[in-house]
């Protein structure tokens, strides 16, 4: 190992022009370095620029984007800004790249000895035998079994996982100095990221590579980085080891950063989030509060659980009944049961493939349960949701969706959006009632009323949400189905909508099945919680209990691997004992 | 502002002419001299006059008169008027079919998808001038005698929509099969609204924008159609002639040396057609995002 740091940037500016106007700043005076075999995390919100200075460094800024100033070294080497290249510093070679989708970061055409070795036998001028050699070998070093065999594979036969190791595999082919990771484990479960990020980990130590860790997540800053810049809109906000920054940050935006991240280790009553919107329209969510109760049939107390849910299977495939599957059919939800008593917010956790999103599609009534059945207050939804059904029971689920991009209708103004489910069910008198109630809803949701008349693509990922859970709103439910409401946003807007959830069921009673892969929303949000695996349920129990007393081990597996902020204090005791991992 | 100074001169041009030629066919009554339908107005005494700028002209008829004494110019702004009038109706019949069943098919699925495209596919091993030429054929029979003259404009709709349509139909319904999947649509299934509500008012907003522009491509190619039609005889009577008829009257005559009366209405048709293809096919670029920013 030498004293050359990896990666060094000074004064980097990088900018995108605009048509007959000022240019996009992305990037403003950044500088960085990266000594060799550390791991420097670069963190930030969307828009913060944190993607946009690893593709820089590598060279593959997105036209019409360009590095207009400062200057980038390489193992002591610099970069041409302009064409991202330098005499003796080759991309591929020396700075090797990892992406967020191991779907898609493999050419799905060629074998896995094709994809590690090209690189190799490229740059390296390596002969067959010898490429297959060291993608051996390197097949290896990051832990995926049988490598002999997997050489011979395609993409498509490997898992998730292992794919992404594969491409870490192919980005340390040349021995490069320096590795960016953008977001290398976002797409992937919890289990399999603690994997990733050990690998990461031990590569950087034994190889000496410097590491530029993109990512939004602070629990694995806090897990595997020794140096931590945080970005907000293209400029570094603060930067420093990453004891420091994470449990002594200087600035007030990586302080509310911090704050906004939930913690699985202990509930909290809101998030410490300086959020206006979401603190006005108390009165409006008093409003609807009343609105909400009065669905016939449902209200009625009794015995009988808001919704029930009674060994229910989903099966996909296996072809109809007129033309039999070759293949046996999949069984995505096995023999799944659960309740939700009134007032109640039920989580849903596992991993991906776990059957949660089956579940809430089968309880919505979107998707035919195969066996079992789906009861509202005693009937059963699957019938209730045909057009003969009573209008109450058909409008009395309602769903808030995943990807805020995509669950409104670009076409139309969110008002009409809004007003939709209002009209449909005579909720309103009058074209104008409809009206009001719609700016109610605005309101109880943290937005102005007037930003109705917008269309969708006025609203950023976070009032989108908002929006959405007006709409489910709007058709007075009385079980709202939240699937994964914030994994697709920013935390601290996470922290906003959360709050917006707590505030909503302090103010309606709302009973919700709440679905997430985040084990520390869950812990933030439910009464109960569910857990899920392969279809089948592992644990069922009080969140607390759950949480502090896990019974089932993959319960207590999931909690270990959760990457965690108060990680860093483990990784660096206080002084007195012993050093870092 | 900004995206019209992004248009190349050409289609500039081409915009011209053809919104200047439709608003002419559509202004045939005010602008032509006579009007060519009307039987006073055929006048044996005035045939065959070539155009007024030739020797022997007349300059009542600038571009000369045709074998009834009709006057060129009239006649051939009222038939480009009804050429585009049946082109505009196919387009607009083939638009409806088209994109009911698209929808239908992409979002139902399963066996009412399969039947709906394999129609379509059957459709489409058809060229378009034989399926148009069998159903006018088989509506020619078919009609009374007297009739003929009066549906004939409704028949070559008919003629040329039943095969138009196939392309309408392919276009949304791979649309609808991607809008389908997305969560607004999924949220108006949780809310409990009907498919035909879901369809008309949530899907179709979002998939109607490339099939406006094939529309504007199929335009000229109808209006081909129908000329080709009417040139081979089973298209507009005599009586009402379209651009086509009037081709097929003067093609009687182009040996004989009477050349206008074939050459003006095909000069008109060759424009009309052109500039329509011309910004048909910049509208086709323009939205198809992975030809953009090629030229």
């Amino acid at each position: 190992m030498s004293d050359v740091p990896a990666l060094l940037v000074d004064g980097l500016r990088v900018e995108y022009p605009t048509p007959g106007g000022a240019p996009v700043v992305a990037v403003s005076d950044l500088s960085m370095s990266i000594a060799a075999g550390e791991i420097h995390a670069v963190v930030g919100e969307s828009g913060a620029g944190k993607s946009t200075v690893g593709h820089a460094i590598l060279g593959i800024l997105e036209p019409p984007g360009r590095a207009v100033r400062g200057s980038i070294q390489v193992a002591g080497t610099a970069l041409d800004l302009v064409s991202g290249t330098a005499r003796g510093i080759v991309r591929g070679r020396d700075i090797g790249a990892v992406f967020q989708d191991p779907m898609t970061s493999l050419n799905p055409l060629f074998t896995i000895e094709v994809q590690i070795g090209e690189a190799m036998r490229h740059h390296l001028g390596l002969g067959r035998a010898e490429a297959r050699a060291r993608s051996l070998a390197l097949l290896e070093a990051v832990g995926i079994p049988e490598p002999e065999r997997r050489l011979a594979h395609y993409p498509h036969q490997l898992s998730g996982g292992q794919r992404q190791r594969v491409v870490i595999a192919a980005a340390l082919a040349c021995e490069p100095r320096l590795i960016i990771a953008d977001e290398p484990t976002t797409a992937l479960d919890v289990s399999v990221q603690a994997q990733i990020l050990a690998l990461l980990r031990k590569l950087a130590k034994e190889r000496g590579v410097g590491i530029m860790l993109v990512t939004h997540n602070m629990g694995v800053v806090a897990e595997i980085a020794d140096r931590v810049t945080i970005m907000r809109r293209g400029m570094v906000v603060e930067s420093g080891p990453v004891l420091d920054v994470l449990t002594r940050p200087q600035q007030d935006y990586s302080r509310d950063l911090i704050a906004s991240v939930p913690p699985v280790a202990q509930r909290l009553e809101r998030f410490a989030t300086p959020d206006q919107a979401t603190q006005r329209g108390a009165a409006a969510r008093a409003r609807i509060a009343s609105a909400l109760h009065g669905i016939a049939g449902l209200d009625t107390a009794g015995d009988v659980p808001l919704l029930e849910v009674r060994r229910l299977c989903v099966e996909f495939g296996g072809g109809s009944r007129w033309r039999p599957g070759r293949t046996a059919p999949f069984r995505a939800v096995d023999d799944v049961s659960l309740t939700i008593r009134r007032g109640e917010i039920l989580g849903l956790v596992g991993e991906s493939g776990s059957g949660k999103s089956t579940i809430a599609n089968a309880v919505a009534g979107l998707i035919p349960p195969t066996a079992g059945q789906v009861l509202l207050a005693g009937s059963e939804v699957s019938k209730a949701r045909r057009a003969g059904g009573a209008a109450g029971l058909r409008r009395a689920i309602q769903m808030v969706f995943q990807d805020p991009y995509s669950s409104l209708n670009p076409r139309l103004r969110v008002s009409t959006t809004l007003c939709e489910p209002i009209l449909f069910y005579r909720l309103a008198d009058t074209a104008a009632q409809a009206q009001d109630d719609m700016r109610t809803l605005l309101e109880a949701v943290g937005l102005d009323p007037a930003m109705g008349e917008r269309f969708p693509h006025a609203f950023s990922g976070g009032q989108r949400q908002r929006v959405s859970v007006a709409r489910a709103l709007a058709a007075r439910p009385a079980l709202l189905i939240c699937d994964e409401p914030t994994s697709s946003l920013d935390v601290s807007v996470q922290a906003q909508v959360l709050n917006l959830l707590k505030d909503l069921r302090e103010a309606t009673g709302l009973a919700m099945l709440f679905i997430s892969h985040d084990l520390a929303v869950v812990r933030q949000m439910c009464d109960r919680v569910v857990v899920l695996k392969n279809g089948r349920v592992c644990e069922q129990a009080d969140t607390e209990t759950l949480f502090e007393s896990p019974s089932h081990p993959y319960t207590r597996e999931l909690m270990q691997l959760v990457p965690r902020l108060d990680a860093v204090t483990r990784r660096f005791p206080p002084e007195g004992a012993r050093g870092a991992v | 502002m900004t995206m019209w100074a992004t248009v190349p001169w050409s289609v500039r041009l081409a915009a011209l002419v053809a919104l200047g030629l439709l608003l002419a066919a559509l202004a045939a009554p005010w602008l032509a001299a006579i009007d060519p339908t009307d039987l006073r107005n055929f006048n044996l005494a005035d045939a065959e006059l070539p155009p007024a700028f030739v020797e022997d002209g007349d300059p009542r008829f600038p571009l000369g008169t045709d074998n009834q004494g009709r006057d060129l110019l009239s006649a051939i702004l009222y038939g480009a008027r009804v050429s585009i009038a049946i082109g505009a109706a196919a387009v607009l019949t083939a638009l409806t079919i088209g994109v009911t069943l698209g929808l239908v098919a992409g979002y139902v699925g399963g066996r009412v998808d399969a039947v709906i495209m394999r129609v379509a596919d059957v459709i489409l091993s058809f060229p378009t001038i034989l399926l148009a030429l069998l159903v006018a054929g088989v509506a020619r029979a078919l009609l009374p005698e007297a009739e003929a003259a009066r549906l004939a404009p409704f028949v070559l709709v008919g003629a040329i929509g039943v095969h138009d349509w196939v392309q309408y139909a392919r276009t949304v319904r791979a649309a609808t099969m991607v809008e389908r999947s997305r969560d607004y649509v999924r949220a108006a299934q949780v809310i409990g609204l009907p498919a035909r509500r879901i369809l008309f008012s949530h899907i179709l907003p979002n998939v109607v924008g490339p099939v406006l522009v094939i529309g504007t491509v199929h335009l000229a190619g109808a209006v081909l159609t129908e000329a080709t039609l009417s040139f081979l005889g089973v298209g507009m009577p005599p009586t009402d002639p379209s651009l086509g008829t009037l081709i097929r009257i003067g093609n009687e005559f182009i040996f004989s040396g009477i050349w206008w009366i074939a050459a003006f209405p095909a000069l008109m048709l060759v424009v009309l057609v052109l500039a329509v293809n011309v910004v048909g096919d910049w509208l086709r670029d323009r939205f198809n995002p992975k030809l953009r920013g090629r030229t």
